[in-house]
């Protein structure tokens, strides 16, 4: 995976830096010059059924719905959008995919496309329109949607980083003038804010999105699931080493994060019960658009930082990724490729982008530049999440056990059964491994 | 006679008729998904493809696995618990709600409030309420000066036991008493005045008169209460998703993160075949009992 993201990760360099080449003004928001323009011509008649993943921020969807009415007016099309829980789109799509039947296009969450590629519409042709028309996908959406490197089986929608947010004050009070950059530092930061009574806290619930920080602290001490060949490792030392490093930091936690579940964290932070923790920008929107004015003014002292590098030396960053899936049994394959088309086109999609706030970030090179991530300073560290995204089945190939694996909680499950002493570092590491080996056997 | 003529006399054809509609619903919807459940529980079917025959595998594998025993334990703590509770609770409420009381018919219809309620929107409550920082409960005690920390319901493996367990009583209750009413009323009043006259007391009414003339309801009530119970789902998915560390797990809900959000279909199908056993032993417990009551069926207890 590694040599295949590096590969991608030049030639689209190579795209950025030849868009960028060609003039200040015209490169910022011109499509490239290469690409052709290219169109489906729905069939008569269409009418499209989407199911997508629902707002967390409420500006996301108004923005899609506007796009969506813009797209009828100009096809004809009618197309209805339903909006269900990201974890609960996930059974919704497998359903669909196993019976035949059910929304045209979804928008789910990580590797899900993984789980039946058989039934999803082959989109090649349209992504790579796409690549080439605004600089290129990033490599984390290449390996999520072309798993064997030709066929594209969606396309990426972007990701919703999860990032480090805290308050700047608390930070400060903790003796931390900027934000930890090590995992050392990290720790040394959480023991801090305990002792000052403002600490921070992380989901160790089955939580989609935010147990996601689990892989990074696997991930930053050299710890993997699986090796390049799809062999499982998570027993090794550097798990260990891992897990003895989550049980130290999880000893800092607010209590009661054993049990926490995607929305608990924003609302203990919002709160003001804790001072840092991972989250998408969805804090930071709801403090800023808040009726209420103490929560508004929490804003202020909000900030954004990516995760810090632990021993491994390179950024280890896990983020939840969205994709567009055409189901295969779609009446409407043409109608629905240009849905697809249009929405991500850039009259659209950079509307969407900063309707959302920051809250998803761009799976293609050329939103870069989208305003949304120059309009305010704390929006800027989540604009690299889809470029810096490690996918979760990490260091292996993408696929049904990948996916299968991430959605039974193996990670997230083993580190809090490691930090809370539930078990020891290694029974929870021998758990995890047994388990996943089951999914990576087939 | 025609043969129509003869077939629209004939008590067995017309019988057979009639039952042919409700026998193919059974066919479509009850026997088809669970014989293809069964199937699929002995093969490695995955989302979006067919699977292999494998035999017993799946269950071997679960067998072995940590999680599914401690899901099965979950379960049947869960159910055994919650059913006691409910038993109690709701034969008590049915018992004060048979009284000659004020707003009778008013606290009637309030003891169903939790049953009204659709499953989802109680959990969200319950799931406020247990909250770890937000907890209602705890806030009440904290400022009444009970404790000095907010109660970890659901962070702690056994209190988020206890407590989905709660939620589920307050859930049952009004279903157990609500019926368990309905057969109180069935008792005639006589046999209290005979009883009273030759001096029994109220408990040992309850216990000559009560018991006796409601056992056929409870064994049917607390029947249905424990495969509802057994199979619940919804209240342990929106609160804990199964959490913390697959505490609050129940075969259903692992067979579900299994199946379709793992995408092993055959490996979640086993588990929830693995489920039969325990609920066909409880109905055939109550159908057996019940059986044996000749009164049942319009005679006396031999």
């Amino acid at each position: 995976m590694s040599d295949f993201n590096r590969r991608k990760f030049l030639e689209g360099t190579a795209g950025v830096a030849a868009a960028a080449s060609v003039g200040a003004g015209a490169a910022l928001f011109a499509p490239f010059a290469h690409a052709q323009n290219l169109t489906f011509k729905p069939e008569k008649g269409a009418k499209l059924r989407v199911l997508r993943w629902s707002r967390f921020v409420q500006g996301d969807i108004d923005a899609y719905m506007a796009n969506v009415k813009k797209f009828t007016e100009a096809t004809g099309v009618e197309v209805r959008v339903d909006n269900e829980g990201w974890e609960d789109v996930r059974p919704k799509a497998a359903v669909a995919a196993n019976t035949g039947a059910g929304p045209d296009i979804i928008l789910s969450t990580n590797d899900d496309a993984n789980l039946y590629p058989d039934k999803l519409l082959d989109v090649t042709d349209l992504a790579e329109y796409l690549g080439k028309k605004y600089g290129g996908w990033y490599p984390a959406g290449e390996t999520f949607m072309r798993p064997d490197g030709k066929k594209w089986l969606g396309l990426p929608l972007g990701a919703s980083g999860s990032l480090i947010v805290y308050r700047e004050s608390m930070v400060k009070a903790a003796g931390f003038a900027t934000f930890p950059k090590t995992t050392d530092d990290f720790l040394k930061l959480y023991k801090a804010l305990k002792e000052k009574g403002t600490p921070g806290g992380m989901a160790l619930g089955n939580a989609t999105g935010d147990s996601t920080w689990c892989n990074w602290l696997i991930w930053s001490h050299g710890g993997k699931l699986v090796d390049k060949t799809n062999k499982v490792v998570i027993d090794s030392p550097e798990t260990l080493k891992a897990l003895e490093y989550g049980k130290e930091l999880y000893a800092n936690f607010i209590p009661g994060t054993l049990s926490w579940l995607d929305p608990n964290n924003n609302k203990a932070f919002l709160d003001g019960q804790i001072s840092v923790t991972n989250n998408g920008i969805s804090i930071y929107y709801a403090a800023k658009n808040s009726p209420d004015p103490k929560v508004k003014e929490m804003a202020a002292d909000i900030n954004h930082a990516v995760f810090p590098i632990g021993p491994v030396g390179v950024p280890t960053e896990s983020h939840l990724f969205f994709n567009q899936m055409i189901m295969k049994y779609t009446k409407f394959p043409q109608a629905s490729k240009e849905f697809l088309r249009f929405m991500m086109e850039k009259e659209q999609f950079d509307p969407w982008l900063q309707g959302g706030g920051g809250y998803v970030a761009q799976p293609l090179r050329f939103y870069e530049n989208s305003a949304i991530w120059s309009s305010d300073p704390k929006n800027l560290p989540y604009r690299d999440s889809v470029k810096n995204l490690r996918p979760g089945g990490y260091d292996g190939k993408l696929g049904y056990a990948s996916a299968g694996a991430a959605a039974d909680f193996i990670i997230p499950n083993m580190v809090a059964e490691a930090a809370s002493g539930s078990k020891t570092p290694k029974e929870a590491a021998e758990r995890a491994q047994k388990r996943a080996e089951r999914y990576y056997k087939l | 006679m025609t043969l129509l003529a003869r077939f629209q006399n004939s008590r067995n054809a017309l019988g057979f008729m009639f039952m042919l509609p409700a026998a193919l619903l059974l066919l479509v919807f009850l026997t088809y998904p669970l014989g293809l459940g069964t199937w699929l529980g002995f093969t490695d079917a995955k989302v979006g493809r067919p699977g292999q025959w494998i035999g017993l595998e799946n269950y071997a594998y679960l067998w072995g696995d940590a999680v599914t025993r401690l899901a099965l334990f979950n379960t049947l703590l869960y159910t055994f618990v919650a059913s006691v509770f409910k038993f109690i609770l709701g034969l008590w409420l049915a018992i004060l709600l048979n009284k000659n009381i004020r707003f009778k018919t008013f606290f009637r219809a309030v003891i169903l409030l939790p049953y009204i309620v659709p499953t989802a929107l109680s959990a969200i409550a319950f799931w406020w309420i247990y909250d770890s920082q937000f907890s209602i409960v705890s806030w009440a005690l904290v400022k009444m000066g009970l404790i000095d920390h907010y109660i970890d319901f659901l962070g702690d493996p056994w209190n988020a036991r206890i407590s989905v367990i709660i939620a589920n009583v307050w859930r049952g209750v009004p279903f157990v008493a609500i019926t368990l009413l309905a057969g109180l009323q069935t008792i005639s009043p006589s046999y209290y005045e005979a009883s009273a006259i030759d001096g029994a007391t109220p408990w040992q009414q309850f216990r000559h008169v009560t018991m006796p003339l409601l056992t056929p309801i409870i064994a049917v009530v607390m029947t249905f209460s424990v495969l509802f119970t057994f199979t619940d789902f919804q209240l342990i998915y929106v609160i804990t998703r199964g959490g913390p560390l697959n505490a609050t797990h129940l075969m259903a809900t692992l067979s579900f993160q299994r199946a379709i959000s793992g995408g092993a279909l055959g490996e979640g199908a086993a588990i929830a075949i693995a489920m039969v056993p325990f609920l066909l032993a409880c109905v055939m417990f109550s159908f057996f009992g019940l059986q044996r009551r000749a009164w049942q069926q319009g005679g006396s207890d031999k």
